[in-house]
């Protein structure tokens, strides 16, 4: 590998993460809700989280998703918005990492884990701005979607990183 | 879930690639897979009749009715948001929603304690208690 100028390649790599990231938000909002349970959702931003994690390691992954989150937030959303995605986000990234870091899991263990973290923020934003628990009478569906779409996630995310070039994070 | 490891080693077997599924994956999903059959069994075991549908907007309790009772009443929603909630045979659900998803209409219809429908661009929760419940005060809230 030659000596190149990393700080302007990793800037360069991370602005098109958080697009990607961006993009994936937008089309995941413009898809009609399938079944009728809010923050039920395919996870498709996941995808570059997942992909960032491994490709490029945990620092990454939790500055994007803090990017793509506010960036999402002021563009089509709200501070209410805000509120859910960041506590479901933060909960199921830092869990990922750890995860990540036993180094026993792929990214479908780590993916589906994150999947149902990410769920049960959502659920516990609702409650307290709700002021009711009855909330969590969402949380079964929830954490099976939260399993199925993680894991769905995780394959592809892991057929992304396994064919990025390694220059990619070098 | 059994197959899918071999469909992915496969998969991935053609590439060289450096993810696999492994042990630690399978015994994590069966775990939250056994989660998910618990919490389900729990929240099936612990239902019960209900008694009462209390309406919340934006956390305030503003009615409650019984579920012996068919009416029709409408939900003056936060924001000027409304929703009409129908009590019909011993079941409540929500219809003419003035939210833009209109998700709580096709929540169905509830009467088990502690099912709930929500609407929250109206902020708007509907909550069923049973007859021991305290009908006018949310205690874990309050």
């Amino acid at each position: 590998m030659t000596p190149r100028n990393s700080s302007t390649k990793k800037i360069a790599t991370y602005g098109m993460m958080v697009a990607l990231a961006l993009i994936m938000s937008y089309i995941e909002a413009q898809i009609p809700a399938l079944i009728a349970v809010p923050g039920m959702k395919l996870g498709l931003t996941n995808i570059v989280v997942v992909v960032a994690l491994y490709v490029f390691g945990s620092k990454s992954a939790m500055f994007i998703n803090i990017i793509r989150i506010l960036l999402v937030s002021f563009l089509f959303g709200s501070a209410t918005s805000f509120a859910f995605s960041i506590t479901g986000g933060m909960l199921s990234t830092v869990l990922m990492i750890v995860l990540k870091k036993t180094g026993r899991f792929s990214t479908i263990g780590v993916s589906a884990a994150g999947g149902i973290t990410h769920n049960i923020g959502q659920i516990l934003v609702a409650v307290l701005l709700l002021h009711t628990v009855a909330v969590a009478w969402y949380l079964p569906i929830l954490w099976i979607s939260g399993i199925v779409s993680g894991i769905i996630i995780g394959l592809i995310s892991g057929l992304i990183a396994s064919r990025l070039p390694e220059s990619i994070s070098k | 879930m059994q197959r899918r490891p071999v469909h992915s080693d496969r998969m991935l077997g053609m590439d060289n690639s450096q993810i696999k599924v492994k042990k630690s994956d399978i015994v994590l999903i069966v775990a939250l897979l056994v989660g998910f059959l618990a919490m389900i069994t729990v929240l099936t075991l612990t239902k019960s009749g209900g008694a009462y549908v209390v309406v919340s907007v934006d956390s305030v309790e503003v009615a409650a009715f019984s579920l012996d009772q068919d009416i029709t009443y409408e939900i003056k929603g936060f924001d000027g948001g409304s929703n009409t909630l129908i009590i019909q045979d011993g079941k409540a659900h929500l219809e003419d929603s003035s939210c833009p998803d209109h998700l709580c209409e096709h929540m169905g219809k509830i009467d088990k304690v502690g099912q709930s429908i929500i609407c929250l661009p109206n902020r708007v929760v509907v909550e069923i208690r049973g007859a021991g419940d305290d009908k006018g005060f949310d205690t874990i809230s309050s």
